[in-house]
């Protein structure tokens, strides 16, 4: 039986609901032979700033309870760099280019930065970082350290991206808040094409020989299987309320998690930590959804999405 | 075994081929989700379509790995990272390994290509003379004392310091090499070192002091081993880098400690 697995984001057409996550995939050279990249349906490549950043202070990972600690801190060449050297590789992979793009300043380097992008036909869509637990945005115009904290600054970043360009416009959310939803509907309200869910959770590891933080930036991000349940239930939320695709992503490790996301409304999933475990594993989870998809006489992928009965 | 040390000896062709002295392999080791992320391993030895890692039970992932089974299937990933640079040239004008605690495990390779390199080529015999490759093995009590035995098969000339001086130099082996350094005749042209960060940060500097190039191989705590996440970097001149791609090994000079 033949099955459609295409889905649409925007304008974006994926051949399969899976993607990459950024800042797990580095700038998909690193994989090389470890995976067949070709199987995604997207590829979201690790979040890049106007200018060079040389990321946080060692050490910047741990391991916790079925998942890990992160505070990478958005290292990444900067733009002109990224397009100069990392864009012609990813391009090569032959799968839709997603780029993920974050401010050190206000909400005009968003802007800087999409009107570039806009100009390059590789690149398929825009990712707004809004919501990396590693960084505080100090002049995001809000009180709290993320612009995804804040429904109004989000909103405003939104906006503002969004007249720079036309291509489709992808707003990351942080699950550090008291109502995802509340911060999804804000940007959908400012013309963001899709919102993907979730960044990682705010966490912290202690030595306790030495009695410090295990990470040099003392707190960090949580990914990885521990956070799946909470991922799901937000993604759940949101996907009801908004208009808009929702990409869903948190701790997804096999295909059965991905259609736990697809089945909770999510349009697209992402794979995050689980490719720093198993490289291979995107390609698994397309090959698992559509054997599920056969098993269960689901002609096409939509029919599954949002279908979650109560 | 010397206590809670492991040796651990798989087929993996592709991986035995291409592994160089330095490089390493990423383990995971079991197939639940805790511990979730794989282990890296240096390569302590390969050929004949084998690898070996030799490895101290030291947390939950290691510990896991110590109970699998001769036959069992193992998940591995590799040879990842650059390895030692090391050519006849180099070979034939004296080195000295300098071993810490598990650092023996990737240095015995090293110890062991070294000497191939010096007996396919014109000069003298690895076990002749004084360009016998030297090492130093230092560990805790003589307890912990690891590779003596293998180092000294490869014709390698071999001096043990201990912690507590149950066997050898008393003291630690960057202690050692520094006393060594300033009473032989002939310096050596290179150190290749490996273990704890304090021993390699020492090393460094009696590296620089003695006017030597010294080649480090590093350890760090790991999430994908393959240069994806960013995790792992140190700081260098030219800025952080990875220690699974840049890395492991780096000159010593590069490195801001």
């Amino acid at each position: 039986m033949q099955v459609k697995c295409s889905v649409k984001i925007g304008k974006l057409v994926l051949k399969n609901p899976v993607m990459a996550a950024s800042g797990t995939f580095g700038y998909g050279e690193e994989f090389g032979s470890l995976a067949v990249l070709k199987k995604l349906g997207a590829i979201v490549s690790k979040t890049i700033t106007l200018n060079p950043r040389p990321g946080n202070i060692p050490p910047r990972t741990c391991e916790t309870y079925a998942g890990m600690l992160n505070s990478i801190g958005l290292e990444n060449p900067g733009a002109e760099v990224f397009l100069k050297e990392k864009l012609p590789v990813l391009k090569r992979i032959g799968v839709p280019l997603i780029v993920s793009i974050a401010s050190e300043g206000d909400a005009g380097e968003f802007a800087v930065l999409a009107r570039r992008l806009d100009a390059i036909p590789a690149v398929e869509a825009i990712e707004l970082n809004i919501s990396c637990p590693n960084v505080v945005h100090k002049k995001g115009g809000t009180k709290y350290p993320l612009i995804a904290q804040d429904a109004r600054a989000t909103y405003a970043v939104v906006k503002t991206v969004r007249k720079a360009t036309r291509k489709t416009v992808i707003t990351k959310l942080s699950p550090n808040v008291t109502d995802i939803t509340e911060i999804a509907l804000a940007a959908e309200q400012a013309g963001s094409d899709a919102v993907s869910l979730v960044n990682t959770f705010y966490g912290m590891s202690i030595d306790i020989a030495g009695r410090r933080p295990k990470l040099g930036n003392r707190i960090g991000g949580v990914s990885g299987p521990a956070i799946k349940p909470l991922a799901l239930k937000m993604v759940c939320d949101a996907a009801q309320k908004l208009g808009i695709p929702v990409i869903g992503m948190g701790g997804i490790m096999n295909a059965g998690d991905a259609l736990e996301f697809l089945i909770a409304g999510a349009t697209a999933v992402a794979v995050g930590t689980a490719n720093f475990v198993t490289p291979g594993i995107t390609g698994e989870i397309v090959d698992g959804i559509q054997r599920y998809l056969r098993a269960h006489k689901i002609g096409s992928i939509n029919s599954l999405i949002g279908s979650i009965r109560s | 075994m010397k206590r809670n040390c492991f040796h651990l000896e798989f087929e993996a062709p592709g991986i035995a081929r291409a592994a160089l002295p330095g490089q390493f392999v990423m383990i995971r080791s079991g197939e639940g989700l805790h511990p979730l992320l794989r282990r890296p391993f240096s390569i302590h030895g390969a050929g004949n379509r084998r690898v070996e890692v030799l490895y101290e039970v030291v947390g939950q992932g290691t510990e896991l790995l110590s109970n699998i089974k001769p036959g069992e299937l193992l998940d591995v990933i590799g040879p990842l990272g650059n390895g030692f640079s090391c050519n006849s040239r180099s070979v034939n004008h004296g080195q000295i390994l300098v071993a810490g605690g598990m650092g023996a495990a990737p240095l015995l390779f090293l110890a062991e290509k070294m000497g191939e390199i010096k007996t396919s080529g014109l000069h003298s015999p690895v076990n002749k003379g004084r360009g016998r490759i030297k090492v130093l093995v230092g560990a805790r009590t003589k307890g912990h004392v690891l590779c003596e035995k293998e180092f000294k098969k490869c014709g390698c000339d071999v001096t043990i310091a201990t912690d507590d001086g149950s066997r050898g130099f008393k003291g630690l082996v960057t202690d050692l090499l520094a006393s060594i350094l300033s009473t032989v005749n002939r310096q050596p042209s290179t150190i290749f070192a490996c273990g704890p960060k304090p021993m390699l940060k020492a090393v460094s500097g009696i590296a620089r002091k003695h006017g030597l190039a010294a080649q480090l191989s590093l350890e760090a705590h790991m999430a994908c081993g393959i240069g994806a996440c960013l995790g792992c970097v140190i700081n260098t001149k030219t800025g952080y880098r990875r220690v699974c791609k840049e890395g492991p090994v780096f000159d010593s000079s590069d490195i801001i400690w």
